[in-house]
């Protein structure tokens, strides 16, 4: 059983010829019907196996899943919205194409978040996506089938996308380690847009190095996007031994201080915070410098109006394309604009159609200077404000939540100062394109939560160096759901 | 009466080898949907990559139209919902424009009338729409090609005027050699805004605009019937609405939609492009391929004495300008304005080729020129010379030299002749010398043309031969 191994120890039984690629692909294909039913981690599986050429790479050999939101040629991609469930592209996405020629193995496409939109794994037209560690549990979104597909074993890596922390949130939730790159490194060609300025492609995977020799994979410029950028001097894999001493990290006391929370009686949350600051004594260990800074706690609380205005802005935008006329289940009606809106109506859930018009009102003429560009400006003040910190520290840890992963019939309040500042600074990574990853550090009440450290631009060697340093005193390393396994 | 107030949003195509924002093909078919990639059909996923040609030619077209061009290439999105627009906006400049404020001078009826530019910007086609009674039918060839608006200030008073100006623009990209603008293949089509005022008005009228005109006989039918209706409607002391019409093919107007509210686009900055700044370097570096054009041509030839017609003729297409120029660099002038308004063009039109294309180069012709201004050729023989050396691709001068077809001019050698000549017919000298026979002069001058393979000058043999007989006639007496 190969079940819960990591990319090394795959790549070493595959070298031995202790088990051939076909054998890793029957293994993960059976887990992934096996599961199914209780998870829901896939939108489609892959059931034959048909890797024609072989490759010479780390992950040659080796499954993977991919969230349903990559553009794969001949395969269904339906980004878990009705309004593309029938959907099969005609090319590539370059990380896809990547990965392909690096001879990973396609398990299957993972259920998200409707278009990517939401942090919940519920809101799928295929169904909810439950946790790996308790099925009554949210693994979060949206890259929820990617996280539990990774975090119940089946897979060694998989692949997601992140706009506020759809990789970093569920990774957390999951158990396991979620890295999304600096902005740029890893092309966004192929990635069904939710908002092009916040959107990354990013790895979760089961320890830091598995994420490592991932990205050095997928990295690279693409002719195909503008934005991404010529990375071969950075490997990843390469950096992630080196010596820490000395190396600087802050976190928010406006965010981790227990005395702003006294009055909730959240006793997850206190012991989460609890546990960090143990984390913290253990990182002083290492050899590293933690500082506590301070920072104005209303740019904090900006976070998540500023990244909800700006991303169902781009959103609204982004998904004009979707009316059924190029592609999708064509509407009725006697004009275009009647198709159209049939289309739209009937293929978007209530949810997507709120954010379009929320975006559709930011983006009004008269609306928009307040609303839209004033979001633009507060997040350019959070990216000074965190870029001028890293002048002085190398990084900023901070716990990914404030708790474990919700029940599903939780109705946190959504404004409150905890869910504003705990549950949402991970999209400062968003905002300024910092390279950020998210590792498991504790469990509480048996269920995991993650530690983030976000680091400088172009810097994602060192971020995952230091994580990498982390995850060796965490205890919490290569560890997955062994459920079903007792039945065995 | 009442002022007429213009404005033209002129689109063009421009002429690439890839698409704007993506890598299909930049080409005319009558082929639907073979050019096309993904980022053409908005497929999910797609991002779009700037055309750098497409980027330097709108900057160098809004250079020779005197306008500013901006720090950095920045593009943005304008959202809105329809069936040629496959991603649900077009990506277009609002904040930066490849260039604004500018102008551009146009010779209407022989005054120099200058119209402003608002603005020039770099955009997308749409798809092309084919409309049937129970369907319509969309090609994606044209989606997502490379096109240039160039937004006038509403300035223009007249159907000349605008005509005059939307021919003159074409000339500038031609000249340019950005686009090919061919209207016919719908490659550069216009927007007509027209309002009347009162004479004594200060504020403009009601805007009425017509969209998509393509061939420009279209925009002046257009813009006389709308002068026309709304004077008509003016004089009855009713109002203008304000609406898009379109010219149909009766030459008339008809209203298409009412303007309730002014679209609005949602603009916002597009994020898959980042912007690029602009170095003075690069811009003048641009600035240094700009071509003299096409009117300060004409002033210029104009003052070299030529007439308005050949003027017009020799500046409208930069290629025989040029060719004109490199003629007259040496070169008489109205010598060679004669052979490029005659021989040269008409050969261009006879082969169907353009002038870049012709064997004569403009040094050969030159040298022809030189021969005829100095007299050792006739004009006659230098044509004649110049369609055989264009028929047997050979160079004009050496033809001339190899058929020994330069005249005799000199005065010796050829009262050598003309002696030897008169020596063999003493009795024609006599019939001059004693019997006054004057016809006795034009026998000589054809012995003399005869003997000199017709290379004799034949005004100087004329004169030399009418010397020598009336000095043998002295000698007689």
């Amino acid at each position: 059983m190969y079940r819960g191994k990591s990319i090394t120890e795959l790549r070493e039984a595959l070298d031995k010829e202790e088990i051939t690629s076909e054998e890793l692909f029957n293994e993960a294909n059976k887990l992934a019907h096996d599961f199914q039913e209780d998870y829901n981690s896939f939108v489609t599986i892959i059931d034959d196996y048909k890797i024609k050429r072989r490759a010479d790479s780390t992950i040659a050999g080796i499954p993977y899943a991919l969230k349903d939101n990559f553009s794969t040629a001949g395969i269904l991609t339906t980004s878990s919205s009705n309004i593309l469930k029938d959907y099969v592209p005609v090319y590539d996405a370059t990380v896809y194409k990547k990965l392909k020629k690096a001879g990973g193995v396609l398990v299957g496409k993972t259920v998200l978040d409707e278009l990517a939109m939401g942090g919940t794994g519920t809101t799928g037209h295929t169904g909810i996506v439950r946790n790996p560690w308790d099925k009554e549990r949210m693994i979060g979104g949206s890259s929820a089938g990617s996280t539990s597909s990774v975090a119940l074993g089946i897979v060694p890596f998989s692949i997601g996308s992140d706009t506020g922390d759809s990789i970093r949130k569920p990774a957390s939730f999951g158990g396991v380690v979620g890295y999304k790159p600096t902005y740029g490194l890893i092309s966004r060609f192929g990635l069904f847009a939710f908002a092009s300025s916040l959107d990354h492609v990013g790895v979760i995977s089961r320890n830091v190095k598995d994420s490592a020799i991932v990205t050095d994979i997928i990295k690279g410029k693409d002719s195909n996007d503008m934005t991404s950028f010529d990375s071969s001097n950075i490997n990843l894999v390469d950096s992630l031994d080196n010596d820490i001493k000395g190396k600087k990290l802050f976190y928010i006391k406006e965010i981790c201080d227990k005395e702003l929370y006294k009055d909730s009686n959240d006793e997850v949350l206190n012991k989460v915070l609890d546990d960090f600051q143990e984390l913290i004594d253990k990182c002083k260990n290492l050899g590293f410098e933690v500082e506590e800074v301070s920072i104005d706690k209303s740019l904090l609380e900006a976070i998540y109006p500023t990244y909800m205005s700006i991303s169902c802005a781009e959103a609204t935008s982004n998904n004009s394309n979707l009316t059924g006329i190029q592609f999708g289940p064509r509407g009725e009606g006697e004009s275009v604009e009647e198709i159209m809106f049939s289309a739209r109506t009937k293929g978007f859930s209530e949810l997507i159609k709120r954010r379009f018009v929320l975006g559709s009102y930011i983006l009004q003429k008269e609306n928009q200077d307040k609303l839209f560009l004033n979001a633009c400006r507060v997040r350019r003040l959070i990216v000074e404000k965190i870029t001028e910190l890293f002048k002085e520290y190398d990084g900023m840890i901070l716990p990914a939540s404030g708790g474990i992963a919700p029940k599903f019939n939780d109705t946190s309040e959504k404004l409150s100062s905890r869910y504003l500042l705990l549950e949402n600074h991970l999209a400062i990574g968003n905002f300024g394109g910092f390279p950020s990853i998210t590792i498991p550090f504790t469990f509480v009440e048996d269920m995991p939560v993650g530690v983030n450290i976000t680091g400088r631009i172009k810097d994602d060697a060192l971020v995952l160096n230091m994580a990498n340093k982390i995850e060796s005193v965490t205890g919490y390393k290569d560890i997955y759901s062994k459920v079903g396994e007792e039945n065995v | 009466m009442y002022k007429v107030v213009i404005g033209l949003e002129v689109h063009c195509e421009l002429e690439t080898n890839s698409k704007n924002f993506s890598p299909a093909p930049n080409t005319f078919t009558k082929i639907p949907n073979i050019n096309v990639a993904p980022v053409d059909l908005g497929l999910p996923g797609i991002l779009p990559v700037a055309n750098k040609e497409a980027c330097r030619r709108a900057l160098f077209t809004a250079q020779a139209l005197n306008c500013e061009n901006p720090d950095e290439v920045l593009f943005d999105r304008k959202n809105y919902y329809y069936a040629d627009l496959p991603k649900g906006y077009q990506i277009t400049q609002n904040t930066k424009p490849m260039g604004i404020n500018g102008y551009l001078d146009i010779m209407v009826n022989g005054k120099i009338k200058r119209v402003l530019i608002h603005d020039l910007h770099l955009e997308e086609d749409t798809a092309s729409l084919e409309h049937h009674p129970k369907y319509s039918l969309i090609d994606y060839n044209r989606s997502g090609i490379p096109l240039m608006e160039i937004v006038t200030e509403p300035c223009m008073e007249s159907a000349d005027e605008a005509v005059t100006f939307l021919e003159d623009l074409r000339d500038v990209f031609l000249y340019l050699g950005v686009s090919e603008a061919r209207s016919n293949y719908g490659q550069m089509r216009c927007d007509v805004n027209i309002s009347l005022m009162k004479e004594d008005a200060t504020e403009l009228g009601t805007k009425v605009e017509m969209k998509n005109i393509n061939a420009f006989n279209n925009v002046r039918a257009a813009i006389e019937y709308e002068i026309k209706r709304q004077s008509e409607l003016l004089d009855k002391g009713e109002k203008i609405v304000q609406e898009t019409r379109r010219i149909a093919e009766d030459g008339k107007t008809y209203s298409m939609r009412e303007k309730v509210d002014a679209v609005d686009y949602k603009y916002f900055v597009e994020p898959n492009i980042p912007p690029v700044k602009l170095s003075k370097e690069y811009l003048d570096e641009i600035r240094s391929n700009l071509p003299e054009l096409k009117l300060s041509r004409y002033l210029k030839y104009i003052d070299l004495g030529l007439s308005e017609e050949d003027a017009a003729t020799l500046s409208k297409d930069r290629k025989v300008a040029d060719y004109f120029e490199k003629v007259i660099e040496k070169s008489d002038v109205a010598t060679a304005v004669n052979f490029m308004t005659t021989s040269i063009l008409s050969t261009l039109n006879k082969l169907e080729i353009t002038i870049d294309k012709l064997f004569i180069t403009p040094v050969m012709l030159s040298g022809v020129v030189d021969l005829v201004h100095k007299g050792d050729i006739s004009l006659d023989h230098g044509k004649k010379i110049l369609y055989q050396a264009i028929d047997e691709e050979k160079d004009p001068v050496e033809l001339i030299k190899k058929a020994g077809l330069h005249q005799i001019n000199d005065e010796t050698e050829l009262l050598k002749l003309i002696t030897s000549i008169m020596d063999e017919n003493g009795e024609i000298v006599r019939q001059y010398v004693e019997d006054g026979n004057m016809s006795a002069i034009n026998f000589f001058i054809g012995q003399t043309m005869k003997k000199s393979n017709r290379q004799a000058n034949p005004n100087m043999s004329k004169e030399l031969i009418t010397k020598e007989l009336e000095r043998r006639k002295e000698n007689g007496k």
